[in-house]
């Protein structure tokens, strides 16, 4: 190997000498290969190592091809061949004879072939389609070991497009006498799940059987498949919560044979998988997370030794805890687990405690105050690593009042910062601390200078094009933004003064979009020395061609007066002849606008970069030239995917019989023109699924919404007490590091590591942990944290750019999660909702729809709440049990809402009616009505009780419809047992999988106390969705104008006979489509979103499934389409 | 998931490398060479643990090999420190207290072993006796066919 020091060889020998070495090592050394590691050892330089190598592959080379070596031998050779190639050399003459040796050798020598070809090949390579008939071979033999070796390679090197022609196969092997075989066809198909998900879709009640295996092994190994499953969709797997949380508790338990322990520690790896499941699902679910709270716990009380591999599983429950629904025993719990981590003296659990921190700090800042001293002492930690997590966690605390200490460590760290993925990361979370948190102009233009000038031409293009956005658009005061640009010019003015050669590009760029946009600002510096600077960039030998096309144009911006177009002109002369078009674009334009001073005022007005210009993305201006160029011929443009998937088709190996195949293309190539989707192919499937694996998001804890600290809530109160000794520990004036603090920190509210901590340390504490624990009290009061927050705001209106950490947003969460929270608190309260909500169930004889479903939530204060609450029990009756009963049914039976539809909405066709809601005595429910192309949702309010309700109001809103109200006057008051029936128009703005309409209800109350409450009715997308009636060739013309597209393979529902037809019928009866054609193996389908939003879909068997590939004007409907597709698919 | 695994000398020379997820040729030459500095100059007290690109990486030195693992972002780290530990324990236990000639010399026996212990980038067996049943029953297959002066009736195994 290149890179390997000298030093290597030398060291060897001394070690190769030692006689004490155990027996195989000094054996071997006698056999081919140890002569060869010997002979190596023995050289001094890397030179003749290259000559001994070349010679020896030279000899492996003239052995491997000579007809006389048996497999024996070949195998040795292999081994040496495999050690050369480790070495860096090349040996690609062998990959032929590694495939061959795994083809033909006897056990060990396969083997070893198998090992060869994992080692030499990558999955793209050519020749591994020559191991697919020898894996077949090896996975039909009735020797364990060769079925075990083929299952290996599988799993580590198989091409994707290959996974079919063995995959009947793998799947036969999960039924497999033999737990080895079983657990080893369990990974291979977690492997291929992986990268190809959708190959494997038809087995998942497969995985089920493989997760009740009686072998532990078996079950632990599809426990692999059931964490990637759950992780991309936690709702389907909610019913085996219970099942995993068994498995758990009898693991801890200690059920598992003793094999299974490690270190006396039972299945640790089972544990950790089984918490990372359990962790997907009780997130965000209580109920969910009710069945775990206990496992947890006692997971906790049995981890509770002093041995690494339970601290792994400590951290793994703390993540837990910290993931699911919060309980507060449990987090208390975490919390000191966390504490023992981070005051641990082993560095590898300190390094795990502070990232635990970073995770839990947002929503519990206590805690880092608690450990304020050791998070210092990490700060100046001479482990990198442990410096970094530090800033990270520093990072997720900063606030107003730190921000500059902060800044200053973390450009610090920056100045030597080892790598650039370290520098990239960095310096996108130093901008966008400045841009939130900025204290003065000053120190935001100083900070972002630095963030330029280290970050370089590495950093993410968002922070130089957010740092624009923020200088033009501006803040909400004329004077303060005059301001902020000014001093950028100046500072940029006397940057440029100085050395500019090291300036990274994008900082120049930056510059010179600045200097031409703003320097008329500043009076100091006139407009020729700006132009005279800029001038000079341009002559620097570094400045790239795309700098100095900035700089043409700053310096059109600025080409005023004599001497300005004197420069303007020399300088566009040297670039009008440049070979890179756009900066001769650019040097013309200069010319041009230099000498027109009336069109350059045109062209370029001053102030005017807050405009914001309408920009036609779909380029229908152009609709006449592609027709006209069509019409004389031209070739219609294909989207680059589609370009590469046809090379790709070309190369892409069939394995369908060419017979029928071919001609059916052909004819469909006729129909839709030469841009057909014929060349949907096996790749196109395949690129499918690239796509999914890469979807698939990891355990992202940062992203997670924190609104729950260790006493559950981060509620308002806690905080605001929690402020109070914050500030008695801080008596820092100004959030500096030299200020002359009165040094009386002994107040310390939390017992701090040290017992005598410097003095130094002390303050840096101070001036960091500022401001930390009362920040959330101050936006809960909503009040702005200071004048800056201005930058903040600019910040969330530019596009594209991730707020992910801002905590103006959890405030309001917290608002409504209080509620929430209060809601389920009250214990009484709750019995007697619950009593009542059990009630109407029992006593209303409807079934809920079956696609649709309701929400409801209360939005009373508290107070209000319990009187409605008294109420409901008196008015419901609900506390004689059986008598009341039988009476409301008997009152209730002439108050079902389906007599009440609308008589010119009898007959049509309509969902079931679904219960929305209930508040007091009135009773919601809805249903929607297909009527023609309008969809109608109806909505009906009965009153069971003895009195008239007064003032009903209902208002509907939705974001992904259009709600129109069509009653003739709304109802304002409802009489005992009547109902009241309301009618909306409905039509999609925004097509979602399942659109929602939110609603509220408001009303007064027989007592006078006015009432609201929220309800919600989804209905699929599929209500939308009509027939589109047209021709094959209509179909043709317009695939081709539709631009939004989603390609999926789904599964081909078999009767038997004709599954292409049989599928397509299925889907065009369950979803109203219309089916255009059917030929061969394809058939086309169409359908409208109402009113008048075309879908196009392609469909074509291909390799036992249905790559479907949809089309339209719209473009979230394709996506939306094709789920549907998948439901009723699966369904089937 | 795991990534991949490379076992590596003091002196900066690949013993073992193992990849879990496709790489091209010139990538993976990349990284090693690049964690390889990166680890060798970490000092013995320092942290296990490294985030490099988006991937965290879990080293541990026995003697003079430093055995690497490259994880992902939502893995557990002490985990793979104890699946490093167990893969050395099993080394330990087929070699008979291995070393670093061990490996040189048998390192497709290591790679056997690695396979049997891991599969797809995540542990296997966890169970030691039967990690080594499993190689031990190939091995006994290659006594079959092997000329008596086989390295494992040498070594007193088979």
């Amino acid at each position: 190997m290149s890179y390997v020091g000298e030093k290597t060889l030398t060291a060897l020998p001394s070690l190769l000498s030692l006689d004490s070495q155990p027996g195989p090592a000094k054996l071997s050394s006698t056999s081919k290969l140890g002569n060869l590691i010997r002979g190596i050892t023995e050289l001094t330089s890397k030179h003749e190592e290259e000559k001994l190598i070349q010679r020896e592959l030279e000899s492996i080379k003239e052995q491997v091809s000579s007809p006389n070596t048996s497999m024996r031998q070949m195998k040795e050779l292999m081994v040496r061949a495999i050690y050369c190639e480790s070495l860096g050399y090349e040996a690609s003459f062998v990959y032929i004879h590694a495939i061959k040796l795994a083809q033909q050798g006897t056990a060990l020598e396969k083997r070893v072939g198998y090992l060869a070809v994992s080692l030499f090949l990558n999955e793209s390579h050519e020749l591994l389609l020559l191991l697919v008939n020898t894996v077949l071979k090896d996975l039909q033999s009735t020797n364990l070991i060769e079925v075990c070796m083929a299952l290996t390679v599988v799993s580590q090197i198989f091409p994707k497009e290959m996974i079919p022609a063995i995959l009947p196969l793998v799947e036969e092997k999960l039924n497999h006498p033999k737990e080895i075989i079983r657990r080893k066809a369990v990974l291979a198909l977690y492997k291929f799940y992986l990268i190809a998900p959708n190959q494997v879709q038809h087995i998942h009640n497969k995985f089920r059987k493989a997760l009740c295996d009686k072998d532990p092994g078996v079950m632990t190994a599809s426990l692999h498949i059931y964490l990637q499953m759950i992780q991309e969709n936690p709702e389907g797997y909610k019913d085996l919560t219970g099942s995993f949380v068994n498995i758990l508790k009898q693991v801890v338990g200690g059920k598992l044979p003793i094999d299974f322990n490690y270190h006396s520690v039972p299945a640790p790896w089972l544990q950790i998988h089984l918490l990372r499941i359990l962790s997907f699902l009780g997130k965000n679910d209580l109920r969910t997370s009710e069945l775990i709270y206990e496992v947890l716990d006692e997971s906790l009380r049995r981890a509770e030794m002093n041995r690494n591999i339970t601290y792994a599983i400590l951290y793994e429950c703390v993540k837990c805890i910290y993931t699911i629904h919060p309980k507060s025993n449990l987090l208390e719990k975490a919390a000191k687990c966390i504490g023992n981590f981070v005051l641990s003296p082993d560095i590898n659990l300190k390094y795990l405690g502070l990232k635990a921190l970073t995770y839990v700090i947002q929503q519990d800042p206590k805690m880092a105050l608690q450990h304020q001293m050791t998070i210092i002492e990490c700060l100046d930690h001479p482990d990198l690593i442990i410096k970094r997590e530090t800033l990270e966690l520093l990072f997720r605390i900063t606030n107003a009042q730190n921000v500059v200490v902060i800044v200053e460590k973390m450009l610090e760290f920056l100045q030597n910062s080892p790598d650039d993925y370290t520098t990239i990361d960095l310096v996108g979370k130093v901008a966008e601390l400045a841009e939130k948190y900025a204290p003065d102009n000053e120190w935001f233009i100083e900070t972002m200078n630095t963030v330029f000038s280290l970050g370089g031409d590495t950093m993410q293009p968002d922070i130089p094009n957010s740092f624009l956005k923020l200088l033009s658009e501006g803040f909400d005061s004329v004077e303060e933004d005059r301001k902020l640009r000014l001093f950028a010019v100046d500072s940029y003015v006397s940057l440029l003064q100085g050395e500019t050669r090291k300036l990274p590009q994008c900082f120049l760029q930056v510059i010179s979009w600045v200097l031409g946009e703003y320097s008329h600002l500043s009076e100091d510096h006139n407009r020729s020395t700006v132009l005279r600077l800029l001038e000079k960039l341009l002559d620097m030998k570094q400045t790239s061609s795309e700098t100095k096309c900035w700089i043409l144009m700053a310096m059109t911006k600025l080409c005023e007066g004599t001497a300005g177009v004197c420069v303007a002109q020399q300088v566009s002369e040297t670039y009008i002849s440049s070979m890179d078009t756009v900066l001769r674009q650019r040097a013309q334009e200069l010319q041009h606008l230099s000498q027109d001073s009336e069109l350059r005022e045109e062209v370029l007005p001053r102030d005017s970069g807050l405009d914001p210009m309408e920009i036609d993305s779909s380029l229908s201006f152009l609709d006449e030239f592609v027709s006209g160029a069509l019409a004389a011929g031209a070739a219609p443009y294909k989207p680059p995917h589609q370009r590469q998937e046809e090379l790709a088709e070309a190369k892409v190996l069939s394995l369908e019989p060419y017979g029928l195949a071919l001609p059916i293309s052909m004819s469909s190539c006729s129909i839709t023109d030469r841009h057909s989707p014929t060349p949907l192919s096996m790749s196109s499937g395949l690129s499918g699924d690239s796509t999914d694996v890469s979807h698939r998001a990891g355990l992202k804890l940062d992203g997670v919404q924190r609104v729950w600290g260790r006493d559950g809530y981060l509620a308002k109160k806690e905080s605001v007490e929690e402020a109070a000794p914050v500030q008695g520990l801080t008596p820092v004036h100004s959030p500096s590091l030299q200020n002359e603090g009165d040094g009386s920190h002994s107040q310390t509210p939390t017992p701090t590591p040290t017992p005598e901590p410097d003095r130094e340390k002390e303050q840096l504490a101070s001036s960091l942990f500022f401001g930390v624990s009362s920040q959330s009290s101050v936006c809960l009061m909503g009040k702005p944290d200071s004048t800056f927050n201005r930058r903040r705001k600019a910040k969330v209106q530019a596009p594209g750019v991730t707020e992910q950490l801002s905590s103006s947003v959890a405030p309001v969460s917290n608002a409504v999660d209080n509620l929430l929270c209060n809601n389920l608190q009250d214990s009484n309260i709750n019995s007697v909702s619950a009593a009542s909500s059990k009630q109407t169930c029992e006593l209303s004889p409807r079934v809920p729809a079956a696609n649709g479903t309701c929400n409801t939530d209360c939005g009373l204060p508290e107070s209000d709440r319990k009187r409605s609450n008294l109420s409901i029990s008196r008015d419901n009756g609900l506390v004689d049990a059986d008598s009341a009963l039988s009476e409301d049914q008997g009152s209730r039976s002439d108050l079902c809402p389906s007599s009440y539809l609308p008589a010119e909405l009898c007959g049509l066709y309509r969902s079931e009616i679904a219960p929305l809601c209930t508040a007091h005595s009135l009773e919601l429910s809805a249903c929607h009505v297909h009527q023609g192309d309008d969809m109608i949702l109806i909505i009906f309010i009965s009153n069971s009780s003895d009195s008239q309700v007064l003032q009903i109001r209902l208002d509907l809103k939705s974001e992904q419809l259009k709600v129109t109200c069509v009653s003739d006057s709304s109802v304002e008051n409802i009489k005992s047992h009547t109902v009241a029936v309301y009618q909306y128009s409905l039509a999609v703005k925004r097509p979602g999988v399942d659109v929602e309409v939110d609603g509220t209800l408001s009303f007064l109350l027989p007592a006078g106390t006015p009432q609201t409450k929220h309800f919600s009715y989804k209905l699929p997308l599929t209500a939308f969705i009509r027939p589109l009636l047209i021709s094959t060739e209509e179909y043709g013309t317009m695939w081709l104008g539709f631009s939004h597209e989603v390609k999926q393979n789904l599964t081909l529902v078999d009767d038997g006979c004709e599954p292409l037809t049989f599928t397509l019928n299925l889907l065009k009866n369950r979803l109203q489509l219309h089916l255009v054609e059917i030929i061969g193996l394809e058939g086309i389908l169409a359908c409208r979103l109402l009113q008048n939003q075309p879908c196009l879909m392609h469909c074509r068997v291909h390799a036992g499934a249905l790559a479907v590939w949809l089309r339209s004007p719209v473009p979230e409907l394709p996506d939306c389409l094709v789920y549907h597709c998948q439901r009723v698919l699966q369904e089937k | 998931m795991m990534r991949f695994m490379l076992l590596f000398s003091r002196q900066g020379k690949l013993r073992l490398q193992k990849w879990y997820t496709a790489t091209a040729e010139r990538d993976k030459k990349k990284m090693v060479r690049e964690l390889m500095q990166i680890v060798l100059a970490r000092k013995p007290k320092m942290c296990s643990f490294l985030e490099w690109r988006d991937l965290k990486i879990v080293y541990k030195r026995y003697a003079s090999l430093y055995f690497c693992c490259a994880i992902e972002e939502q893995d557990n780290e002490l985990i793979t420190l104890e699946v490093i530990h167990r893969f050395v324990e099993l080394l330990d236990k087929y070699f008979g207290s291995v070393c670093e000639l061990d490996i040189i010399f048998n390192f497709e026996k290591a790679y056997f072993i690695l396979d049997e212990f891991l599969m797809g980038g995540e542990i296997q067996d966890t169970s030691k006796k039967s990690v080594l049943k499993a190689i031990e029953q190939s091995d006994l297959l290659q006594e079959e066919d092997e000329s008596p002066r086989s390295v494992l009736e040498e070594m007193g195994l088979a």
